[in-house]
Formats: structure tokens, C-alpha cells, sequence
């Protein structure tokens, strides 16, 4: 018998006064896996990773997650799943020890039980020396580490990350995502993230892509970006406008920028990129070929870019 | 879902979640009120040192023109009128200010961990509300013992209050759902604000307004429009009823018009304080998240 999805989302849509910002969403996310919302700002995540942490009641359509119908047992969910927002939910006051021992009492945890599993998460995510120490004087990556801990505390069937990796340098980055690869590995957890980021969503096994509120596409990393056939060429040009133009002009090519980058998309582009690199290899900082990237099927389905305008 | 399913995902769940847990999840938020102020030394400063000040400084400077009021037995002096005041401004402030960490906790992320809590949210608005009532009764305890010490050893005028061991504790019990009463109404309006600046003009427009009309720092008349303004102020309930409490021993203060009696008074509180919690309840249950910064800037 296969496992039913972790989360249901069938026909939601949400409004704030006239303005929607979810619209007739359904999608799952899977057992045991890391699903990604990816989506531009303003997209609708946040509200539906509000409506999953269970902080804004659902309006239209059905939400069943962990079993759960969230219009009629969200604290019964609740003592199931842990939620990180972008700002880290750490009182900055307190001692890393001194977090964990509220959240654990907010759980129902006390004693000697609470103690041990402190302890244990604090070894785990390698913050065990800074029990004593006020959050206030920690570094960004060691908050979301005891952050981390502190959510895991009632050890939750369902994380929600709301832009994990903000504020973090990359370092910490790849730290946070090796944590959440051995929680899903070691207990199984279902982890969803919401994010912006092709680095982050490339690291999914599943995704789901939102834009203005709708859901434009959904699969694995994989599934999606063969949805683009061909390959790809990135341009980064000091003259990216000038640069386009005679590009258009001389081959008869289709040229996208953004920003300072120039794309080009098509089924086999070796021939084209050795005729461009012979042609303007002045005018160009780097130039790259490749697959298309999760950017390139966002923009297929929406016709703009997850971050700033096509042009 | 289907019930086989619902029952795949049983094999995790922990053992129901009963009445202890609840209260464990109030204690710790009130615990954690007391940890953090006694973090930030400065607010001890404000919420006690100030009103002593004021204590001190108003007692000798209106000691001239004071007139006392026609219920006083026998000689008052402006200080020992304004004792009971200053006790319940000292209630005010802590209790605000704990409500002022309402705004604080929103901004820093705190509350939104509490929101997505199984705590529910009365034990949310208990826990912080007792919280406050806590630290405010505590230091308004201290000034009641400080004004009395300093009474005693000649730096304030003789105060002819009688504070019997009965009459602390009832004191300290009515002091502390005052205490309760105020926190709850810092509570309901720091849920609506965004900024702790608007909380500080709320603070000028209302509260202070509301501790001056409430007998505190004048008598009240008998008629007038401002006789009506400080008898519909729930305050002057407060501090009529610590005023009464302080004096209960064997010569009482008369019951007058402008000093209400110690059951209005009692019931009045009570009241104020029923209300402010079920207010309190009632706006918690209201959505916050919008009035997060970083997810209302995204949201744009």
C-alpha cells in the first residue's frame, strides 16, 4: 500500500479584502520528502505556508495535513509540526538553554526528558558548548542551528521553512541543508520549504511553482527542467542591451536579457556558440551552455522571471 | 483522507495532550516575562525609581496646597493622599510595559513560535498576563515598603494607615487583579499595534489620562463633569479600594460619594479585570501574522 501524501491541498484560495493571493491552489507534498514552494515574491507562499503553519484559517478549499482536517483539528496538528519563519522565533534575551526548556513546556515537555533531548539536539546540531550563552551573541547560522534544535524538540512528523536560508552566508547554508537531508534520512520527517531561490528549490525532491497565486507547475527538479527540451546559453555582457540587439540582428536568434545576463534557448546550441564566441567574443565577461535550469521552465510557464522582468 | 489512512500517520502521535501540558506552556511564558525583565535592569529603574520620584518630589511640592478631602480622618498630608496612587501608577507601568513586550515578541519572531504552539491561545494571554501582574504587584509591594519605611524614619510625612498582616495580604491580593486588569488592557491594545512608538502615544493619550482622572493624584469632587468623569473610570475603583484597604483597621475611612465603598470597589475591579481578560481572548484569537514586517514587505 503507498503512504498518502503528507499534505493535500485541494482547490484553496485565499483573499486579503479584494486583493487574491491564493487562487484555486491544489497540490501534495509526499511522506518523508523535502518539498519546495518556489515562487517570486508576492507569489501567494507566504500565505500558504501561513494556512500549512496553521497561523491564518483556511478561507475556501480543503487543507488534510498529517491526517488532519486543519479547519477542525489544527492543535491536534500542531503538536505535530514545527514552523521556522524568515526571522529566527528565538527569544534573543534568553540562553540557547533557556529557548529550548519554553518551547519544550509549550509542547508539553518537562523534566528529565525535556533535559535529555535538549542535550541530545544540542550535541546533534553541534551547539552543545553554547547552552549558557544569551541568542543575542551567536553568529546568524548558529541561531538557525539552535533554532533547528528547538523545533525538533517534540520530534514534529512535519517541518515548515519559510525562507530558511535568509540571512545566512553560504557556508551556513550548505550546513542547514545537510541537517535537513539527515532529518529526512534518519527520522523520516516530511520538510516543506517556501523560498525564492534556485539553489535551495534544486535541492527539493519535490516542487511546486507558484505565481501570482495559482500553482504553474509542479514534479520533481528533474521531471521539470526536461520539460524544456534543447540547452541553453548565458551571457554576461558589460553592454547587455547593445549586445542583444546586434545578436538579434546578425544571427536571427532569439535573445532574452536580464539585468546584465542574455539567454538564449534552443534545441542544440554548439554551432551557435562557437559562431558567437568567433563573433563578439570582445563584447561578453563569460559565456556559458548548459541545460535549462528550473529559471528557464518558470519563465517558459509564466513568461517572466522569478526574480525581476524579462525585457 | 480516508480513515486508513489518518491512521497511518497515528503510529507518531504522542499521548493525548491534557490540562498539564496547558498550564506547564502558561507557567514557562510566565516565567520567562520575570527572567526577562529582571534582564533589563533599566526597566526596574522606570517602572519603580520614577513613581518614587514623583512620590517625593509632588508630596513636597503640592504639600502647601493641598486641601484634604472632606472623608479624610483627621490631618492628611498630600503624601500620604498620594501613597495609594502612586502604589496602583506603579501597577500601570509595569503592567504596560510587559505588554509593551507583546509588540517586541512579534517582531523578534517569539510570538509566532507561540501562535503555531498547541498552547491554546487563553493559555497564551493567561501566561503573559500573569506574567505582568506578577512583576507589577512585586515591585509595587517594594514601594509600599519603602514608603512606609521612609514614613517611619522621618523622610516622608507620618502616615496614620494601618497595614495589619491581614490587611497586606487582602492588599496584595486586590493589588494583584488590578495589576491583572491593566496588563490586560496593555494586552488588547499591544495585539492591535504594530510599533511599540504608537504603544508609547496610546500610552500619553489613554492610560495616563485614566491613572490622573482616577483619584490618584487629586480628590474628586462630589458634582461637576469631572466628578462623573472619575467615577466612570474604572481606575478610581483601584485606588479607592487600596485607599480603603490601607485604613480598614479599627478607625476605617467614611464611605462618601468620592470614596466608594470597599465592595463597589472590589466588585468594580473585579469587573475591569473580567472584562479586560475576555477582551484580551477575544483579540488574541484574531490573525497576527500579517503584522509580521519581513511577510508583510513580501506580501506587497
Amino acid at each position: 500500500m503507498t503512504q498518502p501524501p503528507a499534505i493535500t491541498v485541494e482547490s484553496l484560495s485565499h483573499c486579503y479584502g479584494e486583493r487574491v493571493a491564493l487562487d484555486d491552489v491544489s497540490c501534495e507534498f509526499a511522506r518523508g520528502s523535502i518539498c519546495g514552494v518556489l515562487g517570486p515574491n508576492g507569489s501567494g507562499k507566504t500565505t500558504l505556508f501561513s494556512i500549512l503553519s496553521s497561523l491564518v484559517p483556511t478561507q475556501s478549499g480543503q487543507v488534510t495535513a498529517l491526517g488532519f482536517d486543519l479547519r477542525r483539528h489544527a492543535t491536534e496538528y500542531r503538536q505535530q509540526i514545527s514552523v521556522t519563519f524568515q526571522a529566527p522565533a528565538l527569544d534573543r534575551r534568553l540562553t540557547v538553554q533557556e529557548n529550548l526548556l519554553h518551547q519544550g513546556h509549550l509542547y508539553g515537555l518537562s523534566g528529565r526528558v525535556l533535559a535529555e533531548r535538549s542535550g541530545e539536539l544540542l550535541e546533534q546540531f553541534r551547539v552543545a558548548d553554547r547552552t549558557g550563552d544569551i541568542v543575542d551573541t551567536l553568529s546568524g547560522g548558529l541561531k538557525r542551528r539552535v533554532e533547528l534544535a528547538k523545533c525538533l524538540l517534540h520530534d514534529p512528523q512535519l517541518l515548515l521553512l519559510d525562507e530558511p536560508s535568509n540571512g545566512l552566508d553560504p557556508g551556513a547554508r550548505h550546513d542547514l541543508w545537510q541537517c535537513l537531508e539527515e532529518l529526512r534520512a534518519e527520522r523520516g520527517t516530511t520538510i516543506v520549504v517556501a523560498t525564492h531561490l534556485m539553489e535551495e528549490a534544486e535541492r527539493c525532491d519535490a516542487l511546486v511553482l507558484l505565481d501570482a497565486g495559482k500553482v504553474v507547475a509542479s514534479g520533481s527538479p528533474s521531471e521539470l527542467r526536461n520539460e524544456i527540451p534543447g540547452e541553453t546559453i548565458s551571457i554576461i555582457a558589460s553592454q547587455p542591451e547593445t549586445l542583444q540587439q546586434r545578436i538579434r540582428e546578425s544571427l536571427q536568434v532569439d535573445v532574452r536579457r536580464t539585468g546584465e545576463l542574455l539567454r538564449i534557448q534552443q534545441e542544440d546550441c554548439q554551432t551557435l556558440l562557437h559562431e558567437l564566441v568567433d563573433r563578439f567574443s570582445g563584447d561578453f565577461k563569460t559565456i556559458s551552455l548548459g541545460k535549462a535550469t528550473l529559471e528557464d521552465v518558470f519563465l517558459a510557464r509564466t513568461g517572466h522571471r522569478l526574480a525581476g522582468d524579462e525585457q | 483522507m480516508t480513515r486508513d489512512a489518518a491512521l497511518q500517520f497515528a503510529e507518531h502521535t504522542p499521548a493525548p495532550r491534557g490540562g498539564r501540558a496547558t498550564w506547564l506552556g502558561i507557567w514557562t511564558l510566565t516565567r520567562r516575562e520575570m527572567v526577562r525583565f529582571v534582564r533589563q535592569r533599566s526597566r526596574f529603574a522606570g517602572a519603580l525609581a520614577q513613581p518614587v520620584m514623583f512620590w517625593v518630589l509632588f508630596g513636597a511640592g503640592l504639600h502647601g496646597s493641598f486641601k484634604a478631602p472632606d472623608w479624610a480622618l483627621g490631618e492628611m498630608s498630600y503624601q500620604e493622599y498620594f501613597f495609594p496612587g502612586i502604589a496602583v501608577l506603579i501597577l500601570m507601568f509595569t503592567a504596560i510595559f510587559s505588554s509593551i513586550s507583546i509588540i517586541e515578541d512579534r517582531h523578534e519572531g517569539f510570538l509566532q513560535g507561540v501562535l503555531v504552539s498547541p498552547l491554546p491561545r487563553w493559555g497564551l494571554v493567561i501566561g503573559k498576563l500573569l506574567g505582568g501582574t506578577l512583576l507589577a504587584l512585586m515591585q509595587a509591594a517594594l514601594f509600599l515598603l519603602i514608603g512606609q519605611a521612609m514614613a517611619a524614619a522621618g523622610l516622608a510625612p507620618a502616615m496614620s494607615t494601618d497595614l495589619s498582616i491581614l490587611n497586606i495580604t487582602l492588599l496584595l491580593v486586590f493589588m494583584a487583579v488590578v495589576a491583572f486588569s491593566l496588563t490586560g488592557l496593555g494586552f488588547i491594545m499591544a495585539w492591535k499595534l504594530d510599533s511599540v512608538q504608537g504603544f508609547h502615544a496610546v500610552m500619553s493619550v489613554v492610560l495616563m489620562p485614566m491613572w490622573l482622572v482616577s483619584g490618584a493624584f487629586f480628590p474628586a469632587g462630589e458634582t461637576g463633569f469631572l466628578a462623573w468623569v472619575i467615577r466612570s473610570n474604572p481606575l478610581t475603583y483601584g485606588v479607592a479600594g487600596l485607599r480603603r484597604l490601607m485604613y480598614s483597621g479599627e478607625s476605617p475611612l467614611p464611605v462618601s460619594g468620592a470614596l466608594p465603598s470597599l465592595g463597589v470597589c472590589l466588585a468594580a475591579t473585579f469587573l475591569f479585570a473580567a472584562l479586560t481578560l475576555t477582551g484580551s481572548v477575544l483579540v488574541s484569537r484574531q490573525t497576527v501574522s500579517s503584522k509580521s514586517p519581513r511577510s508583510a514587505s513580501k506580501r506587497k
